[in-house]
C-alpha cells in the first residue's frame, strides 16, 4: 500500500530528535473521602447519586425513582435489583431497543472527581442499550469508588481490552445560545446507585 | 479554500456591534467555566506539563507509534485505512459506504472531515449525509461550516434557530426556547439514527498500546451513530495518536475542563474492534501533518487537542467571530495552521492577533501560540507576502528607529504638525487608528527631554 509506506517514511523522515515520555506518577488528586465527592461531582453533572448501604436498600432506591415507577419497558442487566421486562437475549437488532423507557446496567468504577462511570461492553449484549433508553441507572459497588482518572485507568489495566466507556451524568448539549439542556440524544436522567 | 482577508471579514462582523459584543460575552462566559474548572485541580499545571510531554514524546516516534497502533487495531479486528491526503481520505470514506451499498451516513463531529470536504464528496455521489451533534446539525441546515470547533453554532441566536427549526422541522412559528428546539432535533436525528447504514465519528485519541480509538461527546451522537448501524467509520489525523492507555488519563482531565468547563463529557467511548456482525474502519490521514512535522517551530501545534480554549479567550476572536478565519479551525491555533497549509491565501490570520498570549495561557497542551503567531507573521514577512504599503511602512519604520537623530526630528515635526493639521486630514482613511478612536494629545516635551530636566544629560 503506497500511501501507508509514503505516510510512514515522511513521518520518519520528519520526526524530531526523541524527547523522554514523562513520568505519571506523580499526578493525581487524593479525597478525604471520595464517596461523598462523588455525589457531588455526579450532581454537578446533572446526574444524581444513590446512596444504597446494602441491597435490599438499593432495591428500595430503584422502585422509588420517579422515572422506574412510570417506565413501561425496563432493560436490566443486574438481575438482583431489578428483573427487567425487556428480554435482552431474545434480541437480534439493536433498534428493537428502541423505546426502552429504563436501563439497569452494572458500572464497573466510579470515578469521584468527575461524576463518570466505567461500563464494560462485554457486559452489555447490544451496545446501544446505554444510550438508546430514555433513562439510565448505574448500579456501582461503593468500593469501586476511585478518586481520579489515573486510578480508574490503573483499575482497568489488569483487565481484557475492549470495547468500553465512562458515562458521566445524562446526555446534555448547549449548542443553542449556550442553554444547558439535558437529554439532547441519550438519557435524559441519568441515577448512579452506589452499593455497600 | 481560497482564503480571507481578516481584517475586512471581521469588519463585516463588528458592524453589528450588539450581535459582535453578545458574542464576546457567550465566549468569555465559558472562558470563565473554564478557568473555575481548571483553578479546582490542585495538579492543573503539572497535568498540562505531562499532556505536552507526550505529545512530544509520541511525534518524536510518531512512525513507532503509527505501527503499533495498526498492528494492534487490526488484531482487534478494524480494519486500518491509509490517506496521504483528503482526496484519498474521501474516496476510502465513499470506497467503504459504496461497496456495502449504504446511502445513508450519521456524522459525529469530525474537524477533519470538514477540512476534507467529505459531506459535499459524499453528497455528490448520492450519499445523504446527516451531522448528528445539534450545532452541527443546526449549521448543515443552513449550509454554513461550523464557526468554532466545539461550538458549531456560537454565531446563531435562538430566534435564528428557531426560525431554521420552523421552516425544515416545522417546529412552531416563533418558537425559541431551547429545551424546545433541543427536543426537536432529537425526535428528527433520532429517525436518522434508526435509519442510518452507517456512522462516521473523528478520533479524540488513538491509544497505540491497545489499537483503541476513544471519541468524546456529551450529546451522546457518536455512540447513537456507532451503535446502531453496523458499520463504524472512525477518521483521524496521524497526531491523535498517544502511547498508553494511562496517557488518557492526562488528556481526559484537560480536554472538558478546558473545552466547556466540564470535569469530564457525558460519554468517553473506547473502540477496540467490531461490534458482534459489525464493521469498524479506521481511516488514518497524513493531508500536510508529516510536512508540518518537519518544521521545527510549527510541529508544536500537532499537539492540538482541539479544545476550544484559545477561542473563547482571543479577544480577537470574540469580536470577530469564526468565520473572519475563512479556515475550518479558527483562533488563534487556526492563525498558525491555516498558513502552515498555505500561507498565501492565509497570510492575514497571523496578523489577527494582539500577541497577548491568553491562548498561551490556557492551552492544555502547552503550545506556545503566541510566539507560533509571531514566528508565522516573519514566515510571512519573509516570503514578501505582506501588502506594498505595509511593507513601505515597515522599512520607512525600521529607517526612522535605526537613527537617533532621525527619530528626534520626526518626533518634532509630529508634535507640531499633528495639532495644526484640519481634522479632515488627520482622520482620512489613512489613519485606521483614528477610525474608531481620538489621537492622543501631544505631549509639550519628549521622554528625552524630562529625562534630562531630572538627570541631567542622558
Amino acid at each position: 500500500m503506497a500511501a501507508r509506506e509514503e505516510i510512514l517514511a515522511a513521518l520518519r523522515r520528519n520526526a524530531p530528535r526523541e524527547t523522554p515520555l514523562p513520568d505519571l506518577s506523580r499526578l493525581g488528586v487524593r479525597f478525604a473521602d471520595p464517596v461523598p465527592q462523588y455525589a457531588e461531582s455526579l450532581k454537578s453533572v446533572g446526574g444524581a447519586c444513590v446512596i444504597a448501604p446494602d441491597r435490599p436498600a438499593a432495591r428500595r432506591a430503584l422502585s422509588e425513582l420517579a422515572v422506574h415507577r412510570v417506565a413501561k419497558r425496563v432493560a436490566s442487566l443486574v438481575p438482583w435489583i431489578e428483573q427487567g421486562s425487556v428480554e435482552l437475549a431474545a434480541l437480534a437488532d439493536p433498534h428493537e431497543l428502541e423505546g426502552v423507557d429504563v436501563a439497569v446496567l452494572p458500572g464497573e468504577l466510579a470515578v469521584a472527581e468527575n461524576g463518570a462511570v466505567w461500563v464494560d461492553g462485554a457486559s452489555l449484549p447490544h451496545r446501544a442499550l446505554f444510550v438508546i433508553a430514555e433513562h439510565l441507572v448505574l448500579v456501582v459497588d461503593a468500593g469501586a469508588v476511585v478518586n481520579d482518572m489515573h486510578e480508574a485507568y490503573a483499575r482497568l489495566a489488569g483487565r481484557e481490552v475492549g470495547y468500553g466507556l465512562f458515562i458521566s451524568g445524562p446526555s446534555k448539549t448547549a449548542d443553542i445560545e449556550q442553554a444547558l439542556v439535558i437529554g439532547a440524544h441519550g438519557a435524559r436522567s441519568c441515577t448512579v446507585i452506589l452499593v455497600g | 479554500m481560497t482564503g480571507v482577508s481578516h481584517p475586512e471579514a471581521a469588519a463585516r462582523f463588528v458592524a453589528d456591534d450588539a450581535r459582535a459584543h453578545w458574542h464576546d460575552q457567550a465566549l468569555w462566559w465559558v472562558r470563565k467555566k473554564r478557568d473555575v474548572a481548571s483553578s479546582a485541580v490542585p495538579d492543573w499545571e503539572a497535568l498540562r506539563d505531562a499532556a505536552a510531554g507526550i505529545k512530544a514524546h509520541t511525534l518524536s516516534r510518531i512512525g513507532d507509534y503509527l505501527e503499533e497502533f495498526e498492528r494492534n487495531a487490526t488484531a482487534r479486528g478494524a480494519k486500518v485505512w491509509f490517506a496521504r491526503d483528503a482526496a484519498e481520505h474521501n474516496a476510502v470514506v465513499h470506497g467503504i459506504l459504496s461497496e456495502r451499498g449504504v446511502t445513508r451516513l450519521v456524522k459525529s463531529k469530525s474537524m477533519l472531515t470538514e477540512e476534507c470536504h467529505l459531506n459535499p464528496y459524499l453528497e455528490a455521489r448520492g450519499i445523504e449525509v446527516t451531522d448528528t451533534d445539534l450545532g452541527e446539525r443546526i449549521v448543515q441546515l443552513r449550509h454554513e461550516p461550523p464557526s468554532h470547533i466545539v461550538l458549531p453554532a456560537i454565531h446563531l441566536k435562538k430566534e435564528e434557530i428557531g426560525e431554521l427549526f420552523h421552516q425544515r422541522l416545522g417546529t412552531e412559528k416563533g418558537a425559541s426556547d431551547p429545551k424546545y428546539l433541543t427536543e426537536a432535533a432529537r425526535q428528527h436525528l433520532r429517525r436518522r439514527f434508526l435509519e442510518a447504514g452507517a456512522g462516521l465519528t473523528g478520533v479524540n485519541f488513538a491509544v497505540a498500546e491497545t489499537g483503541g480509538v476513544v471519541v468524546c461527546t456529551n450529546e451522546g451522537n457518536a455512540d447513537m451513530g456507532t451503535t446502531l448501524p453496523p458499520i463504524h467509520i472512525a477518521c483521524m489525523g496521524v497526531e491523535k495518536l498517544v502511547p498508553r492507555r494511562q496517557d488518557l488519563a492526562v488528556f481526559l482531565r484537560l480536554l472538558a475542563r478546558s473545552a466547556t468547563g466540564q470535569p469530564v463529557t457525558t460519554y468517553t467511548t473506547h473502540f477496540h474492534g467490531p461490534r458482534r456482525a459489525g464493521e469498524l474502519h479506521i481511516v488514518v490521514v497524513d493531508n500536510g501533518r508529516s510536512a508540518q512535522l518537519g518544521d521545527k517551530v510549527f510541529r508544536r501545534s500537532l499537539a492540538c487537542i482541539r479544545c476550544g480554549a484559545c477561542m473563547n479567550t482571543c479577544p480577537v476572536f470574540r469580536r470577530s467571530g469564526g468565520y473572519s478565519y475563512g479556515f475550518i479551525v479558527p483562533g488563534p491555533i487556526g492563525s498558525i495552521l491555516a498558513p502552515g497549509r498555505d500561507a498565501s491565501a492565509y497570510r492575514t490570520l497571523p496578523f489577527a492577533s494582539s500577541l497577548c498570549g491568553s491562548c498561551t495561557d490556557v492551552c492544555p497542551v502547552r503550545i506556545d501560540l503566541h510566539h507560533e503567531l509571531l514566528a508565522m507573521r516573519q514566515e510571512i514577512v519573509r516570503r514578501g507576502m505582506l501588502p506594498a504599503w505595509k511593507r513601505a511602512g515597515m522599512k520607512l519604520a525600521g529607517w526612522v528607529l535605526r537613527f537617533g537623530w532621525l527619530y528626534r526630528l520626526a518626533a518634532w515635526i509630529a508634535r507640531r504638525a499633528i495639532p495644526a493639521l484640519p481634522r479632515g486630514l488627520l482622520y482620512s482613511r489613512w489613519n485606521s487608528w483614528g477610525r474608531q478612536r481620538e489621537l492622543p494629545p501631544m505631549p509639550r516635551e519628549t521622554f528625552r527631554d524630562l529625562y534630562r530636566r531630572h538627570h541631567g544629560r542622558p
